[in-house]
């Protein structure tokens, strides 16, 4: 598994520079870490599209935005994706965490566990997901997407990835 | 006091603060009373306005940012009140057009009749909260928040009903709307 501190690090060097969003187990030590960095602002935010809506501020205000949440967050934000994102063209990197994952979890999480890849791909917004080995590749990968194409983009993330 | 004559108060007091104009009428009405480079005009993503608006104020503390939203916009995101009241930004102007209606959809209720959104505010860690119902005290309130450094709320009570009138739309697509709204951010 990979480290919390080393996976912030590669989002840090790649250019990401403002990070919010809503807490998931699967990323606890990583907003913990990012929390803690003085170097960067992670804003705790209250629901999902408010995260996203406090990252496309940011963005318009010169930062390169992360937005963290659960997929059951997806949910929360589909609006404020279709109709501020996607069409004023105003990106940020989603990093979501894939719960319900082959239908391995409590009830709650099953029906966006089967389908959170499909929703993305039906409102149209890229989606990747990241394995033990390509954590480096594909988040310097979305930051060339992200800030050439202006729109949003989700790197999933799966349980024991990091740590 | 009508929506319009507000916004008209508001929009003659500008210099070059970020305006963040959330949907419906109220974008529609600013674009069409004032329209400048500063103004970000949400045309969807209803609630957002307080939380886009956030997201500008953190990031650039040199310049005065304003919210402009209504009771509906306020009530959809009120979690956005306690994110700017954590945070404190001391350049944010968070001004509520309250006329207790959704008036872009045809004058529904909300529930901000009998709900003290300028006491949710103060709950909130605002740290300068008024409330006016005259164009006199909305003209010196907005003049005190732009001249003074502070996280301020201003809720605006719109009692007169608007004659109804053809608003125009903003012509300018999203993309313009945001590529204007950030050279002026500079």
């Amino acid at each position: 598994m990979s480290k919390s501190e080393d996976f912030a690090q590669e989002l840090i060097d790649s250019g990401y520079d403002f990070f919010t969003g809503v807490p998931c187990t699967i990323i606890g030590n990583l907003i913990t870490t990012l929390t803690d960095r003085p170097d960067i602002t992670y804003i705790p935010a209250v629901r999902e599209d408010a995260a996203v809506g406090v990252a496309s501020g940011a963005y318009m205000a010169g930062k390169i935005p992360v937005v963290l949440m659960q997929n059951s967050g997806l949910g929360q934000c589909l609006n404020t994706l279709t109709s501020l994102n996607l069409i004023y063209k105003l990106p940020c990197l989603l990093i979501v965490t894939w719960r319900g994952f082959e239908g391995k979890d409590a009830p709650e999480h099953l029906v966006m566990g089967r389908t959170c890849n499909k929703l993305l791909d039906t409102i149209g917004i890229p989606h990747h997901n990241f394995n033990h080995d390509n954590i480096k590749s594909l988040v310097n990968m979305s930051y060339k997407l992200v800030t050439e194409n202006r729109e949003p983009m989700v790197l999933f993330l799966k349980k024991g990835i990091i740590e | 006091m009508n929506y319009r004559e507000a916004i008209t108060t508001i929009t003659e007091l500008l210099d070059d603060q970020l305006v963040v104009c959330a949907n419906g009428l109220i974008s529609r009405e600013t674009f069409t009373i004032r329209d400048r480079l500063e103004n970000f005009y949400m045309i969807g993503s209803m609630g957002m306005a307080s939380s886009i608006g956030l997201g500008v104020a953190l990031n650039k503390p040199s310049k005065k940012v304003i919210i402009l939203e209504g009771d509906g916009n306020l009530l959809m995101n009120l979690g956005s009140l306690p994110m700017a009241g954590s945070l404190q930004p001391g350049n944010l102007l968070h001004i509520v057009l309250d006329n207790e209606v959704y008036a872009s959809t045809g004058n529904q209720p909300t529930i901000s009749n009998v709900v003290k959104l300028e006491e949710i505010a103060k709950s909130a860690r605002y740290t300068n909260v008024k409330k006016v119902t005259t164009n006199e005290d909305l003209k010196r309130e907005v003049v005190y928040a732009l001249e003074n450094d502070g996280l301020s709320f201003l809720l605006v009570k719109i009692a007169d009903k608007e004659e109804q009138r053809e608003i125009g739309r903003v012509t300018h697509n999203p993309e313009q709307i945001k590529e204007r709204f950030m050279s002026a951010t500079d």
